[in-house]
């Protein structure tokens, strides 16, 4: 019972602010006898072509989108599971638990591969590192880090370059910047270094990588690290001014996923929309047309591959492990 | 002999049947036990890695400023990956309050020390497999009982089950297609020694009684046993009959031959017509019980030679010709004429008194149903083999009857008036059975009646 207390206390606050989305459209006849809600953390920019794509040639079903970060997304989600008929998120993590949890319902007609896939239920439709985006200002050209390690040097080498002009998630409000940061730690010591480093720089810190993009260009920022490098370079005001950098160290990759809900009335709509999605981000296809990134297989040079779909990615869900993840990442970044 | 056997069953069938239903029999166990055994191995491939599991986010437990921490690794999760992708649940609890997971999930009492109990169960609509542990944490003022569930649904371990049952099924399947053959086989092989008996009797001539050699089954040796002691007291009481036949026709035949003699004698004496026609059908009928008496004795005596056949080298036509030298008095007591037909010499291994006497016996046939002033001819042939055609033109075998004229004691509807015992034609054909040939009767298209007898 205390639990049940816990989890209305902590989900109370939401209430309120759940009808704030940072961006909500409406797609497709406002008189469509049928309406597909989809909740997303994809900006509507990106996304509007494929809703258009699915719309065509199906007069009577109209899209509501709804826009809003990835770990809003699951607590929303969570509170009111029959208001949304398809979940998409970029925090693979809180998708798989959502999937696990049986929020979903497995697609129809859908067959694609294990490692783009869990229980035919949630599936991945872009692969999008994610990347150091350094401000050619702060650097002479070719002197770009190429890893963390050198990123590191660098800033510990002219910090006064850097003081207060670095930049990362916070993995305290973004799900998709602590599924990075967990990834991360996961991976290498040298990411804790790079925090505590950050953090001596009093970095600051973003809800998501479109507002550090923001600031990068409005040179508040020199560097900002685990930023989607698709919003880059979805952006067409930045050319020149900054640079993307593919960690060689090794890769996170993050696969973007979608998932039919399990409350859904129009589950056939919801699966036609995901197929048609995956259909249209694996086949070929113009990318002028559709900005995302398409979900693709190729293996980093490091041979390491994309984070994969599995339970593991509950590890670091678990409370225990986040407070004590958080605590450490907080002694690290916030100091 | 041609009256059904009451036949109840067969044992081929029922071997055949018991056979293979026990082999469909096991199968359906193999099947069953195989399945249920590789079930517990799957489950418990499923247990050791729950158990890995739990063990390692137990491990994880510390206490850390007398709060419990449990910092547990990636690993304890990622090892869950299944193929079918199965849900994963856990629930950490200290003592009576959880620490985090899924609180609705079912725990069972685990005792401390760190042994795993496993347990099925349903949870979130889904069967489940749950592996609970708990641990002792002795802090400075307190004693913490930490408990930790993993559960994983059962989709992988339903797909590996299902691939295990149709592969348990294909080997019971070939098991028992198997074991048909084997039954077959062994059905077979079991019926043979009767098949052979019962071949080995049925091929048999037809006066062959005696006692069966061939080696065979124990379990046939009382059946072959009571066979054999049959055939002998069936031949026993054959020969029985067959000596007191002869015993008795010789004991008539002697003392006939003394009536036949004062017979004829009176005859010369008596004047008085009447009196003489009576004693000449006295002669007449004495004439014929002798003759049925000799025929007899000559059966009896064939019957014996025919059964210790003892054959020598000898031409055929000769014979012929020493027959009809033989006969020649008597034909032409009838005016009729007795001609041989031969192209040299025909050799053959035969009983040479038996020939003379079957031969002698179809000549004499021929004779008495000849009308006079007529020609018997006897042909000799050598090839396809050696036979001898008796050809008279009297009035013919009467057709309706033919098949049945070679029978003991039968007589053709036009022998009525013919002295006769029936045997003549049943000893010929004895003796040609007895060689190896045969005895065949046809009427002539000219007229007349041919019996051919082939060696």
């Amino acid at each position: 019972m205390r639990y049940i207390f816990a989890l209305i206390a902590w989900l109370y606050p939401l209430v309120g602010v759940a009808q704030e989305w940072e961006d909500q459209n409406a797609f497709g006849p406002a008189s469509a006898a049928s309406t597909l809600r989809v909740l997303s953390s994809t900006d509507t920019a990106l996304f509007a072509p494929i809703i258009e794509d699915f719309l065509r040639g199906r007069p009577d079903v109209s899209v509501e989108y709804f826009v809003t970060g990835t770990a809003q997304i699951d607590q929303v989600f969570r509170a009111s599971p029959d208001d949304f008929d398809v979940v998409i998120s970029s925090a693979m993590d809180l998708q798989l638990k959502l999937v696990n949890d049986g929020y979903s319902v497995p697609v129809a007609n859908l067959s694609q591969p294990d490692w783009a896939q869990w229980r035919n239920s949630l599936f991945a439709f872009t692969t999008e590192p994610a990347t150091i985006v350094i401000n050619r200002a702060a650097f002479a050209p070719d002197t770009v880090p190429q890893t963390r390690q050198e990123l590191i040097a660098a800033m510990r080498a002219r910090p006064e370059v850097f003081r207060g002009k670095v930049g990362t998630y916070d993995v305290r409000d973004s799900g998709l910047g602590y599924l990075f940061a967990t990834q991360d730690a996961r991976a290498s010591e040298t990411f804790w270094r790079l925090m505590e480093v950050m953090g001596g720089l009093d970095a600051r810190l973003y809800c998501c990588s479109g507002a550090m993009i923001d600031d990068l260009i409005a040179g508040k920022l020199m560097v900002a690290y685990n930023v989607l490098g698709s919003y880059v370079a979805a952006r067409d005001d930045v050319a020149g001014m900054l640079e993307i950098v593919l960690p060689s160290d090794f890769p996170t990759i993050m696969m973007r996923t979608a998932f039919v809900s399990s409350r859904t009335e129009v589950e056939e709509n919801a699966a036609a929309f995901v197929r048609h999605l995956v259909e249209v981000q694996t086949g070929p296809r113009n990318r002028d047309v559709f900005p995302l990134p398409p979900l693709s297989a190729t293996v980093d040079s490091t041979g390491q591959a994309v984070i994969s779909l599995e339970p593991a990615l509950m590890t670091y869900l678990d409370p225990l492990k986040r407070k004590t993840f958080i605590k450490e990442w907080s002694s690290a970044v916030i100091q | 002999m041609s009256d059904a056997v009451n036949v109840s069953g067969s044992l081929r069938a029922r071997l055949s049947l018991t056979l293979i239903g026990s082999a469909a029999a096991i199968a359906v166990l193999l099947f069953f036990v195989v399945r249920t055994y590789a079930a517990q191995i799957a489950q418990s491939g499923q247990d050791n890695i729950l158990e890995a599991s739990v063990t390692s986010i137990l491990d994880a437990a510390t206490l850390r400023d007398g709060d419990v921490a449990v910092d547990f690794p990636y690993v304890a999760f990622s090892m869950l990956n299944t193929e079918a992708d199965d849900r994963v649940f856990y629930a950490i609890w200290q003592d009576e309050t959880l620490l985090s997971g899924y609180e609705l999930l079912p725990v069972a009492d685990a005792p401390g020390g760190g042994d795993i109990v496993h347990v099925s169960a349903q949870f979130d609509g889904a069967p489940v497999r749950i592996a609970t542990a708990a641990r002792i944490l002795v802090g400075a003022n307190a004693r913490n009982r930490v408990t930790v569930s993993v559960a994983q649904t059962q989709d992988a371990l339903a797909g590996t089950l299902n691939k295990i049952s149709r592969n348990v099924g294909l080997i019971g399947a070939g098991f028992f297609a198997l074991s048909v053959l084997v039954a077959s086989w062994a059905t077979n092989t079991a019926i043979r020694p009767l098949e052979r008996l019962t071949h080995s009797i049925t091929r048999r001539g037809p006066k062959d009684l005696s006692p069966v050699a061939r080696p065979v089954p124990s379990e046939m040796a009382p059946l072959v046993t009571s066979l054999n002691s049959f055939m002998a007291r069936l031949d026993t009481s054959l020969k029985q009959s067959e000596d007191f036949i002869a015993e008795a026709a010789h004991r008539v035949r002697t003392p006939l031959a003394t009536v036949r003699s004062h017979a004829e004698a009176t005859l010369q004496r008596v004047e008085r017509e009447d009196n003489r026609q009576a004693l000449r059908s006295m002669v007449r009928a004495i004439d014929e019980s002798s003759r049925a008496a000799g025929q007899l004795l000559d059966h009896a005596m064939i019957t014996f030679r025919a059964d210790h056949l003892e054959t020598e080298p000898l031409d055929l036509v000769d014979l012929v010709e020493d027959l009809v030298t033989r006969l020649t008095p008597v034909a032409e007591m009838k005016d009729i004429a007795l001609t041989v037909i031969s192209s040299g010499k025909v050799s053959v291994e035969a009983d040479s008194i038996l020939l003379q006497n079957a031969l002698s016996n179809l000549v004499e046939n021929a004779l008495k149903y000849a009308p006079e002033e007529s020609e018997i001819t006897l042909e000799v042939f050598d090839v396809p083999r050696p036979r001898v055609e008796v050809r008279d033109e009297g009035p013919g075998f009467p057709p309706d009857q033919m098949h049945e004229l070679a029978a003991r004691f039968s007589r053709g509807e036009n022998a009525k008036d013919t002295i006769g015992s029936g045997l003549g034609l049943t000893i010929a054909q004895d003796v040609a059975t007895a060689h190896g040939g045969e005895l065949t009767l046809t009427n002539l298209s000219e007229g007349g009646a041919c019996v051919t007898f082939l060696l």
